[in-house]
């Protein structure tokens, strides 16, 4: 199997174009061929198409699974008495949730990838971190949420850590300012979810007149932008606005998902989302799922090579995107860089922000 | 206290085990060492020894023994 020990050791934006290729390939075209064995469902759609994988010569060319699949069907390629932890989609009520399974294996690489690339924007000390979500999102602890899982991974790169919110979803401002007096003049993480930060974050703050100085802050947040740009709230906007309310001056969105764990895309100083190699993103046209050229937009398939004990390393998305470029990003990492456009039409609304943002129409 | 000591009662409040659970003890080897518990655990280490662990070191500390090494690396030998 892959070795991910030395893997997970590259620095994450350092491969160029050529060279990523033929490293993902490789890994890629490997984790098809232990699914093809080990996951029946998995080889009946490969055979299915037709395809034969040790002809692969692109990781491109190797089938996609549309995410949706895992909803209707437990695909996993090792046995039920390996799987340590399952993850669940966020879904709303009523829609069918995605089921993860995890051994013990992927759930620690994907810790590891994580590490990697976040370690990469904010650097290994660990930082005085505001979670600004509630803590009974990680209540139960064998099955995870998509919105729990997130929380948790980011919590490896805080210490003394603080939940900003109380179980009603209540901005503590008691709490908070207690935080910030104790390390007042440090660098503090902030994490949590574009909505939650929006409706229970920045709109508090506002109306309470309260005004931390996160100035030293550096905010990660992600899970879908779609609820805010409903209510026509930018990007460039979001950042200005929280700034105007507490300060911040460092904020990245990122991308990803529960189905890839760990392998999340982080927006860049220049506001472009970066793949790093463990992942990559194709973008292609729906009509017939050739892939698009730069700045064309198209479908968003993801590939990652973490997902050993379940087949969803190369998965299509609901989502729309565009490849903005490859290599030559100004801010000097290597690998593709790209912008999200929102989910397609009729696609179900899915993302920890968006999902939770659904129960405020 | 020694510092075995303070490095088992992290352990053993971290994950409610007694002292003859502690050898052998892994990551997911025990319903409690989830990924909430082995926050926790790093959290009691932290504290009890003062220390700040990176995060490699947060992410390699997989058994009970492989953390005696890693704490070694803060200059806590156990």
């Amino acid at each position: 199997m892959v070795d991910y020990g030395e893997i997970l050791n590259i620095p994450p934006y350092s491969m160029q174009r050529e060279e990523k290729h033929s490293f993902l390939t490789d890994i890629l075209k490997e984790l098809s061929l232990f699914h093809y064995d080990n996951c029946p469902e998995y080889k009946r759609v490969i055979d299915g198409l037709g395809v034969k994988l040790s002809d692969i010569t692109s990781f491109c060319d190797i089938p996609f699974l549309p995410v949706r699949l895992f909803k209707e069907y437990d695909l996993r390629s090792v046995g039920g008495e390996n799987i340590t932890k399952t993850m669940t989609s966020s879904g709303t009520t009523g829609q069918q949730v995605s089921r993860i399974y995890l051994d013990k294996e992927t759930s620690a690489n994907q810790t590891k990838a994580l590490t990697k690339i976040v370690g990469s924007y904010i650097g290994s000390t660990r930082l005085p971190m505001i979670i600004l979500d509630t803590s009974a999102v990680v209540k139960d602890r064998k099955m995870f949420s998509a919105r729990g899982a997130g929380i948790l991974g980011f919590q490896m790169f805080g210490r003394d850590k603080i939940y900003a919110l109380d179980e009603a979803m209540k901005l503590d401002i008691e709490g908070l300012s207690a935080f910030l007096e104790k390390h007042s003049g440090e660098k503090i993480l902030l994490f949590g979810f574009t909505f939650m930060i929006w409706q229970h974050f920045y709109e508090e703050l506002k109306k309470s007149g309260y005004r931390p100085d996160l100035s030293n802050g550096i905010l990660i947040h992600g899970g879908g932008w779609k609820k805010l740009a409903d209510k026509k709230v930018s990007q460039e906007e979001f950042k200005c606005l929280l700034n105007e309310v507490c300060g911040i001056q460092q904020v990245y969105d990122y991308y990803g998902m529960v189905e890839q764990t760990g392998t999340i895309y982080m927006e860049c100083e220049c506001g472009h989302l970066h793949a790093s190699i463990f992942s990559d993103v194709i973008v292609r046209r729906p009509h017939d799922f050739s892939v698009c050229g730069y700045g064309e937009k198209g479908l968003v398939e993801v590939v990652s090579i973490l997902p050993a004990s379940y087949p969803g390393h190369a998965l299509l998305t609901e989502d729309e995107g565009v490849i903005l470029g490859e290599d030559d990003c100004p801010c000097g990492r290597k690998g593709k860089y790209f912008s999200i456009l929102g989910r397609i039409k009729n696609a179900e609304i899915r993302g920890c922000s968006d999902t939770y943002a659904d129960k405020f129409r | 206290m020694t510092n075995l000591e303070i490095y088992n009662n992290a352990f053993k409040e971290a994950f409610e085990v007694d002292e003859a659970q502690l050898a052998g003890l892994e990551y997911q080897g025990i319903a409690a060492w989830d990924s909430v518990g082995h926050m926790n655990l790093i959290a009691l280490l932290e504290d009890a020894f003062d220390i700040m662990m990176d995060t490699d070191d947060i992410i390699d500390l997989s058994s009970y023994e492989k953390g005696k090494e890693i704490m070694a690396k803060y200059e806590k030998n156990i």
